[in-house]
């Protein structure tokens, strides 16, 4: 087994419209839950990992210029990840179509594999 | 693990919608209603955020309103100098130290409650149609979007936005929420009572076809009707015999539609799979509905409705009881559905020919015209009658004005077939 991480994508507009009524979220939260246990009960969860904040300072190299996070201009903003054992790439990319994040057509799960030390 | 799995109650996001909304409105007032939504929006956002990952926080409804209250004060010190709060706390949300205060006593028990009454109030103006006032409470109080109520309502979705967009227009036109020492308090409080009685009306007897769609609706007519009884101001007999009411109806929900999705009538349900624990309720709220001198059409509704809910048997139901309930409603609260009602009462007690003598009696039931259990009243007293051909040409007449496949099969069941 390997570690993958997922990072958990979506466009800023989309976090806010996607999920509409009270309703809809309880909704979108319990299919969160659901995944997340059945990624558990499977052993693939090593970790839940992680939200992140929408705001955030962006350091860029050179003259090491501190801006607001870069995520005005962004396309998508990492909401969070989690850390997920897996066979190969391939069942970890498998693994990741059943995340609730895939429910907008804005959001997306990008799947990487954790190097490991070993060879 | 730091993912611990916590059910959530089930529409707790909508039920947290209306304390936050009501809370938030005290704060900014009725004429910010869009930037109290935002605020409510924000607070699930980060919920759904933060929980996917983390886990749902052991009391997840406080956990909401903590978020809520802190959004709140960030928007008041954005916001301070551009905006106009609500005027009764406006000065207090000026400054710092008591802007905190301010804010945190929006977010405590009581003032949640009541502040939930003023919305519920407010929305049952006077210059609101009730169907209008009926999407404000979904809207605003119960987190139903404008598509939900639409689709419970079998009204098109333009339609509903437009009854909800108006009602905000005449919310934010009152300077404050309705204040529950208002003189006109009585006169309010009873068309708070009539409209959740349609909501449950709704719920209960309603166009859609989805049994859970009305469930649904049934369960909010009922929990805002019990917040009503938490308050010591709107706890009244009227308020116990509505949801006394509510509760006795309710309990035979689950045998009004049988296991393969068809309507049933009192007369074919199976009675053990009435909710027992919800008669039990509904005859200790109508028992406390009888203090005052008020005798409202709710206590007699509720009154029918126990002695259906105890009968064991249809045959062993006490009509007499029923017709004489029956008169009462029709003394005080008269309607041609009330007086078909009571007939079908009438045969049930007294035989076919007296029920079809009392329907013919009926003043104005020209305004039962398009009611398609009128003529399928008048066809089942005729076929009981024996008069098969009558009777077939009142179900033809009740299946061409049924409003859904569910009542057209309904009716359909009821034909006797030609001899």
């Amino acid at each position: 087994m390997s570690d993958f991480i997922f990072l958990y994508r979506n466009s800023p507009a989309a976090r806010e419209a996607a999920m509409g009524t009270p309703e809809q979220r309880q909704k979108n939260m319990q299919r969160w839950m659901a995944w997340m246990r059945d990624l558990e009960g499977k052993g693939h969860l090593k970790s839940a990992g992680q939200p992140l904040d929408r705001s955030g300072k962006l350091v860029r190299g050179g003259s090491k210029a501190v801006t607001d996070g870069p995520f005005v201009e962004a396309k998508d903003v990492i909401g969070g990840y989690s850390i997920i054992e897996a066979r190969d790439l391939a069942q970890a990319a498998e693994l990741a179509k059943g995340c609730p994040a895939l429910d907008g057509a804005e959001g997306s799960v990008e799947v990487r594999p954790v190097l490991a030390l070993e060879m | 693990m730091p993912h611990q799995p916590v059910d959530l109650h089930e529409h707790l996001f909508r039920h947290e919608a209306g304390r936050m909304t009501a809370s938030l409105t005290r704060l900014f007032g009725v004429q910010n209603l869009a930037l109290v939504e935002d605020v409510v929006q924000d607070a699930f956002c980060r919920a759904l955020e933060i929980w996917k990952l983390r886990g749902v926080p052991p009391n997840p409804s406080a956990w909401l309103m903590t978020t809520a209250r802190n959004r709140a004060l960030d928007v008041i010190r954005r916001e301070r100098t551009a905006r106009t709060f609500a005027p009764e706390v406006t000065r207090l949300l000026e400054t710092e130290w008591t802007a905190a205060g301010v804010v945190a006593e929006a977010f405590s028990g009581d003032v949640v409650l009541a502040e939930q009454l003023r919305v519920m109030f407010s929305c049952c103006h006077p210059d609101l149609a009730e169907p209008a006032q009926i999407a404000l409470i979904l809207n605003i109080l119960c987190g139903f979007g404008a598509p939900e109520i639409a689709a419970a309502f079998l009204t098109g979705r333009a339609a509903i936005e437009k009854r909800i967009t108006r009602g905000k227009r005449v919310l934010a036109g009152s300077s404050t929420l309705f204040d529950l020492s208002n003189a006109d308090f009585a006169a309010r409080l009873s068309a708070v009572h009539r409209a959740l009685y349609l909501l449950f009306n709704e719920g209960y007897h309603g166009a859609s076809t989805q049994g859970a769609v009305r469930a649904e609706l049934c369960e909010e007519a009922m929990r805002l009707t019990a917040l009503l009884r938490e308050h010591p101001v709107t706890r009244t007999p009227a308020t116990f015999a509505l949801s006394a009411l509510m509760a006795l109806h309710a309990a035979r929900l689950p045998a009004r539609i049988d296991a393969a999705g068809e309507l049933q009538s009192l007369w074919e349900q199976d009675r053990s799979a009435w909710n027992h624990a919800l008669i039990t309720e509904g005859q200790e709220l109508l028992d406390r509905s009888a203090a005052g001198d008020e005798l409202t059409p709710y206590h007699v509704e509720a009154a029918i409705a126990a002695i259906h809910a105890t009968a064991p048997t249809l045959e062993a139901t006490d009509w007499n009881a029923i017709v004489t309930l029956y008169d009462r409603l029709m003394e005080i609260a008269p309607s041609a559905v009330v007086a078909l009602n009571r007939a079908i009462a009438i045969a049930q007690r007294d035989g076919p020919d007296q029920g079809i003598e009392a329907i013919e009696r009926i003043a104005d039931r020209e305004r039962l015209g398009a009611y398609p259990f009128f003529p399928a009243a008048l066809g089942e007293l005729e076929r009981r009658r024996g008069n098969v051909g009558e009777a077939r040409t009142y179900f033809g007449r009740a299946l061409r004005l049924a409003r859904s496949d569910a009542e057209r099969r309904y009716i359909e069941r009821r034909i006797p077939s030609a001899e």
